[in-house]
């Protein structure tokens, strides 16, 4: 770690290019397995930034001192909310400047909540509206639905505080909170009474907690996550090979949507749906289940993959990642499991994600557990 | 049961004349500028050759790519306005900001954002401002605008201000066609608001394009009802479509695909539609085209609506052909082939040419492409198989080696070999598979609303009995009635246990027999 913290900014800072934050948004999506929002959107405002001559300073965590502090960045809510509330960065900026200006300092560098989906992009417009370092690093490695899922609660760090900003004139700021369920439980609260989306700055975050307990270089994964599937699509190769080359993930079931259940709960949305094989997997049927995510799979009634296991759900096609809130009746899709950061695989992270958290009576299995 | 179905395309107008499965005429003749004469010239040629078998036709379907193409070309657009009740939310994504810069700058008839809105549970964002409602209305009133497409946040949930929006306008402007955003999209403001864009840009040529449709089948004598075929293989009421271009977007590749299916007795395959403009490349799944999955882009927009997964890719048989370097499109001289091309004593070398030349097809005068150097001719038919054998592997899903039916006015541009396709299948009529499938369209029923104290089941049962009562009333036969399409959206909060559900049937037209004998 100290030697890489006197690597000089040439060797630690990396300007990404417009390639770059493409590429982010297309294995950001995948990784959000289902949730974090459909990039789409931070993608055109970062593309509107970038032709302004805007850009962003991706930093090597590794290299922040540590007493630097890091702002914790994420959009909060439905993602079916987002498709109709479009993204804005001043709006996602809005948090920020109010936690600077409660904690009386300025921030050293901003880092997403979640690289999966919109969230993963979602630092990346406030660091090219202000110049702010984004880190090469978040604390779930994927998107989960609640404060308590990050890498940071497994590591029992401080839940506060957190600002919440609304698009009218709303501002909440949570100075103190019990637990990352209470923080959890107000902020989601909040969140709904203004109408299901909000942007917030979690818990700062110092720069030794990001190096010891943050899920790092996640950001430079999504962009070779992404870049592996974008080439796979220019060279009309398969993209679900891509996703499974650059990640050690497994295929574990094809087919098409016959069914989709959803219901919208306490900001959640929640339910689940029915794929019946194709090709290899004729006459078999899975059954996912999401709370904004994927959370477990069933295959012919049987649990196959569960969280924290990544459950991706791609468009067999494309490769690109289907969320949600946007799952169709007739869809052709693949299901594939990526492994889970180190540590969520813990007891306390198994509490934390495991399938329980999530309202499912089963013990975790991996599908990485067996050898291939 | 006899039924005509037409396909008017960028350069062909083809009809074809069935009494149920069965093929009993079909002609091809030209697309005319004024689309009527072409339409009436293809009607009278197919009635006098069916002779005696013509007489008790009930329906004639028309299919059109005129809209698609008018996008896809950026010609005979007109200018529409925006207005998006939305603020202070979406601010910064802007209408069109996602459009490609050319389109936009054809279409783009002023962006107005006003504040309003709803949220996800059916509470207003902030009161719309309706003022700024009128002043936009009057400020589109001066700039000479035609048209203009309402969007607002949630409106598939809540038509409130859509509706309110649309009667200031009325007020204000009567004569702009208002497009709101909530009758033709889904949840996702950018590509629905995208969608009521391009409806509004089309509407000029709607209304010009119908009422030459209602007239020449009115002129036929015919005494049959006419209807207009959508993207989903199904036919509406010519009223119906003058208002929703859009739903006419992909209707010609797919009343090929399904005419295709039907004419090679193949339910499952690959399908090669070469028409004048461009080349419309699909997958067949049991007789029906494989639906795009979510996203579809349109002349680079995207859009957000029921569509065939479909690839366009400039080949036809009025594509411009360059000669040095060797260019193969992507301009077409579309209906203008019979004066343009050098075959029919034109001036400018078309892919048709080329076929002439290459003696896949005789056609015009030969003479005129004799003197074609050999190797040019050679290099753009080579161009040309080339990019026909790249599409149709970016649109198979595996490597399954599968049959390619090869159908279209330009189907001899397809080659003999294609890797990854077990053999390339030419079939009797396929160069007006088109006007097949149109003929054999059924008719669709939807039904789209909010219930309340239900189960999603019991929701669903509802909406589905609705949705049967409204294709039987368009004259589907009752017993022949499938479900397509089934979608439900739980809405929170609402008092009551909220859920808007949406379904949609097809059925055979059987009914019209009786209905409107000839």
């Amino acid at each position: 770690m100290n030697t890489l913290a006197q690597r000089t900014p040439s060797q630690t800072h990396r300007v990404l290019s417009a390639e770059d934050i493409e590429a982010l948004a297309v294995g950001a999506w995948i990784l959000g397995t289902g949730g974090g929002g459909d990039p789409y959107q931070k993608l055109l405002n970062m593309r509107l930034l970038y032709e302004a001559g805007r850009e962003v300073t991706l930093v090597d965590p590794l290299t922040l001192d540590d007493d630097a502090v890091v702002a914790v960045l994420s959009n909060m809510g439905a993602p079916l909310v987002g498709q109709e509330r479009l993204s804005d960065p001043e709006f996602a900026l809005k948090p920020l400047r109010m936690m600077e200006e409660y904690l009386g300092r300025k921030f050293d560098a901003v880092m997403a909540l979640e690289i999966g989906g919109g969230n993963g992009v979602h630092p990346m417009m406030v660091g090219a509206l202000t110049g702010y370092p984004v880190v090469d690093a978040d604390t779930m490695g994927r998107a989960y639905p609640e404060a308590q899922m990050t890498s940071v609660a497994v590591a029992g760090l401080r839940c506060y505080p957190l600002t919440m900003a609304d698009i009218r004139d709303n501002e909440v700021i949570i100075p103190r909170a019990a637990s990352w369920r209470w923080m959890e439980r107000i902020s989601r609260k909040a969140c709904t009474e203004i109408g299901s989306v909000a942007a917030t700055c979690k818990a700062p975050r110092s720069g030794a907690e990001v190096k010891q307990h943050g899920v790092l270089y996640s950001v430079s994964k999504a962009i070779a996550l992404g870049s592996n599937v974008l080439k796979a699509r220019a060279a009309h190769t398969d993209p679900i090979e891509a996703v499974l080359s650059a990640t050690e993930g497994k295929r574990l079931f094809a087919g098409k949507i016959v069914d989709i259940e959803r219901r919208a709960t306490e900001g959640f949305l929640r339910g689940k749906a029915r794929i019946e094989g194709l090709d290899d997997f004729a006459g078999k049927e899975m059954v996912v289940h999401f709370q904004n995510e994927f959370s477990v799979a069933y295959l012919d009634g049987e649990p196959v993959v569960m969280t924290p296991d990544l459950i991706c759900l791609l468009d067999t096609v494309s490769g690109d990642g289907i969320g949600t809130d946007v799952l169709r009746f007739g869809q052709r899709v693949s299901v594939l499991a990526l492994p889970a950061p180190g540590v969520f695989l813990s007891e306390k992270g198994i509490a934390a994600v495991g399938p329980r958290a999530f309202g499912f009576d089963l013990d975790f299995t991996s599908v990485f557990k067996e050898p291939n | 049961m006899k039924r005509i179905g037409i396909d008017v395309g960028g350069t062909n107008t083809d009809a074809a004349l069935l009494d149920g499965d069965r093929v009993i005429a079909a002609v091809k003749t030209f697309t005319t500028a004024d689309v009527t004469s072409g339409v009436r010239t293809a009607l009278k040629e197919v009635i006098e050759k069916a002779g005696d078998e013509a007489r008790d036709v009930v329906a004639v379907m028309i299919g059109t790519t005129h809209f698609t193409n008018a996008v896809v070309e950026r010609r005979n657009l007109g200018r529409a306005a925006a207005l998006r009740v939305s603020l202070p939310a979406s601010a910064s994504l802007v209408p069109f900001c996602d459009w490609p810069k050319d389109l936009a700058a054809k279409v783009n008839g002023g962006v107005y954002l006003v504040e309003g809105g709803h949220e996800y549970d059916g509470r207003p964002l902030v009161p719309m401002d309706e003022k700024a409602v009128a002043e936009a209305a009057r400020k589109m009133v001066k700039d000479g605008i035609e048209a203009v497409a309402v969007s607002a946040t949630f409106s598939p949930l809540t038509t409130e201000c859509e509706d309110r929006a649309a009667e200031i306008l009325k007020a204000e402007a009567p004569d702009i066609h208002v497009t709101k955003s909530s009758t033709l999209g889904r949840i996702g403001l950018l590509e629905r608001e995208n969608v009521a864009l391009m409806n509004a840009s089309l509407i000029g040529l709607a209304r010009d394009t119908t009422k030459a449709f209602v007239d020449a089948v009115a002129e036929s004598g015919l005494g049959a009802q006419l209807f207009i075929t959508q993207n989903d293989g199904t036919v509406v009421k010519a009223e119906a479509a003058r208002e929703y271009p859009v739903f006419s977007f992909a209707s010609g590749p797919t009343n090929s695909m399904r005419g295709a299916a039907l004419l090679a007795g193949l339910e499952n395959a690959m399908v090669c539609d070469v028409g004048g403009t461009t080349a419309d490349i699909g997958c067949l799944v049991n007789g029906f085209p494989r639906e795009a999955n979510n996203v579809v882009e349109v002349g680079g927009v995207r859009t957000l609506f029921r569509m065939p997964d479909l690839l366009s890719i400039a080949v036809g048989g009025g594509t411009k052909i360059g000669r040095d370097p060797v260019t193969v499109g992507p301009e077409s001289v579309g209906y203008r082939l019979s004066e343009r091309a050098l075959v029919f004593g034109g001036d400018q070398i078309t892919a048709t040419d080329i076929a002439v030349a290459a003696g896949l097809i005789s056609l015009g005068d030969p003479s005129k492409v004799a003197d074609l150097p050999a190797d040019f001719v050679q290099a753009a038919l080579g161009k040309m198989h080339e990019n026909i054998a790249e599409g149709v592997d970016r649109m198979k899903t595996d490597a399954t080696e599968v049959p390619l039916l090869a159908v279209g006015g330009g189907a001899m541009l397809i080659p003999e070999k294609v890797p990854g396709i077990s053999e390339v299948i030419h079939v009797e009529h396929s160069g007006v598979a088109n006007a097949v499938g149109a003929a054999m369209a059924q008719i669709s029923g939807e039904t789209d609303r909010i219930y309340r104290d239900m189960d999603r089941d019991e929701a669903i049962a509802h909406a589905r009995s609705a949705a049967i009562a409204a294709a039987v009333e368009a004259g589907a036969e009752e017993s022949s009635i499938k479900v397509i399409d089934v979608e439900d959206l739980p809405l929170s909060y609402l008092p009551g246990r909220a859920i808007r559900t949406r379904v949609r049937v097809v059925g055979e037209a059987a009914a019209l027999k009786e209905e409107e004998p000839a």
